[in-house]
């Protein structure tokens, strides 16, 4: 479980400091995928680098399973919006770079071989990510981050960058992946489709500074043909209401 | 990927040749002085003397000129690196480093030749004292334009300093300083010639100079077209290195 207590990060600007997030508190359980909803500029992204280890800089307390963050002692799988490949190595050595950095190459075996099948990234193993498309990019940055088996996943709207119909099959097939290994998630994301489709609780964050408004759970998660639903309708509306008036 | 060295290259480096030499013959032919002598003669002069009297020099210039270069990257990367990635360490090493830039190093030339003598050691010193600036500026500034998010996959992984040395500092910045390289070695082979003029009897500034107080411009010319050569070849091999290395771009 992730145990966020009363976390305020600002940032220094010239003359002032900016309240990022302020007294933001939430409790993540294990296996379950988290995720955040909220206005842009709400801190979202200050959130997970404070659960990513990057930003040390807050007051308040994180935990997970009890213990404070630390990047060199937990597997953190990071996937970002700009898909954070390394362009100087492969599709090979950027999806094994996180076991690498752990020192942790022989727990590898055949299950990368397994993931790259599953993403599709099989045949693309020996080009640069600028040979790539953007889907295919994060399909890479997904594969790492599964790759290095993580105790927590972070996702900061990774297919936001995508195009509607690569963003669609990108959700359906992070979706498929995560359903076997069930690893617990915070997906970021701004739009309240995506936070219905892939969420089985969603956050939903004040504009700045960033606070929780209401954590929900998702009635429609898991459900087949979730788009053509009244639930998710009705879902869609409770969302849109709630977060234009925070 | 582009290969090397395509047919398109050979003939665009080719076609300069010929531009080149064409001009030279016609200056020749109009001027009719001995210190303009044709570039044929100057071709055959070349081949005929090589092997006895120019190939001696050729080694010494080669082996001054990557000795230079290898002290300079050794030293001046590592500083780069240094100032690039630690702000404080760049703070305070910046300013010596705008202040002793702009020094004519030429100037020290005597000092140093009273501190090392004549010998092999004044000439490194200068080729290094003059080309090591470009490089750890070069250095410096190729760590500072890695963005920012570059680093954070790494950060949330928990890598160590040396490991973000290996996977993001050192291939980010290889390219530019391959080009600060070629920038040195152009810079180290006019410097070369100058400080062979003094204290050695070998090197390609040597022979050179001494054909020219010779009154021997065929000597002269040849040196000066193997020198050329010398370049040529160097300029290349590193733009093949830059090709296999950073394949990646």
């Amino acid at each position: 479980m992730i145990s966020i207590r009363d976390l305020s990060v600002s940032y220094h600007r010239k003359n002032e400091d900016a309240l990022a997030i302020d007294q933001l508190s939430i409790d993540i359980d294990a296996g379950d995928i988290y995720t955040f909803i909220g206005p842009s500029g709400c801190g979202k992204s200050t959130l997970l680098y404070v659960l990513s280890g990057i930003l040390k800089d807050y007051t308040g307390s994180v935990s997970i399973d009890g213990r404070p963050i630390d990047p060199k002692a937990q597997r953190i799988g990071l996937i970002l919006q700009n898909y954070g490949l390394l362009p100087w190595k492969t599709v090979c050595e950027n999806a094994v770079l996180g076991i690498k950095i752990k020192n942790d190459r022989q727990s590898l075996g055949d299950y990368g071989a397994y993931i790259f099948k599953q993403l599709g990234i099989e045949g693309l193993l020996d080009r640069y990510p600028k040979e790539l498309s953007g889907g295919q990019q994060q399909r890479v940055a997904i594969a790492r981050a599964f790759i290095l088996k993580p105790d927590l996943l972070l996702m900061d709207e990774p297919f936001s960058a995508l195009d509607a119909i690569t963003r669609e099959e990108m959700q359906e097939l992070f979706f498929d992946i995560w359903k076997q290994h069930r690893v617990t998630t915070i997906f970021i994301t701004h739009s309240v489709d995506e936070a219905l489709y892939l969420g089985n609780k969603i956050a939903i964050l004040s504009s700045a500074p960033g606070r929780v408004l209401e954590v929900l759970e998702n009635p429609c998660f898991q459900m087949d043909n979730l788009r053509s639903r009244d639930e998710y309708y009705a879902m869609s509306k409770k969302l849109r209401q709630i977060v234009s008036k925070g | 990927m582009s290969k090397v060295f395509s047919t398109e290259k050979w003939r665009g480096a080719l076609l300069g040749f010929v531009i080149l030499i064409i001009t030279w013959y016609m200056v020749s032919l109009v001027v009719k002085l001995p210190i303009i002598p044709s570039p044929w003669v100057v071709f055959i002069h070349v081949v005929q003397i090589f092997r006895a009297k120019i190939a001696i020099h050729v080694f010494f210039s080669l082996a001054r000129i990557m000795e230079g270069i290898a002290i300079a990257l050794l030293i001046g990367v590592p500083v780069g690196f240094l100032m690039g990635y630690f702000e404080k360490v760049d703070k305070v090493l910046s300013p010596v480093l705008y202040f002793s830039y702009p020094v004519p190093k030429i100037a020290l030339l005597p000092i140093i030749m009273v501190l090392f003598g004549l010998g092999e050691a004044s000439k490194l010193i200068m080729i290094v004292l003059i080309i090591i600036f470009q490089i750890i500026i070069t250095s410096r500034d190729a760590v500072k334009d890695i963005p920012e998010e570059t680093f954070r996959s790494l950060q949330s992984l928990g890598a160590s300093k040396l490991q973000t040395f290996t996977e993001i500092i050192l291939p980010a910045s290889l390219s530019e300083i391959l080009t600060a390289t070629r920038l040195a070695l152009g810079t180290a082979i006019s410097i070369l010639f100058f400080t062979e003029t003094f204290g050695t009897e070998y090197g390609m500034g040597y022979f050179i100079m001494d054909s020219w107080m010779r009154v021997n411009y065929l000597d002269m010319y040849a040196g000066i077209i193997v020198l050329s050569f010398i370049g040529f070849f160097l300029f290349i091999t590193i733009d093949i290195a830059e090709r296999k290395i950073c394949s990646w771009r």
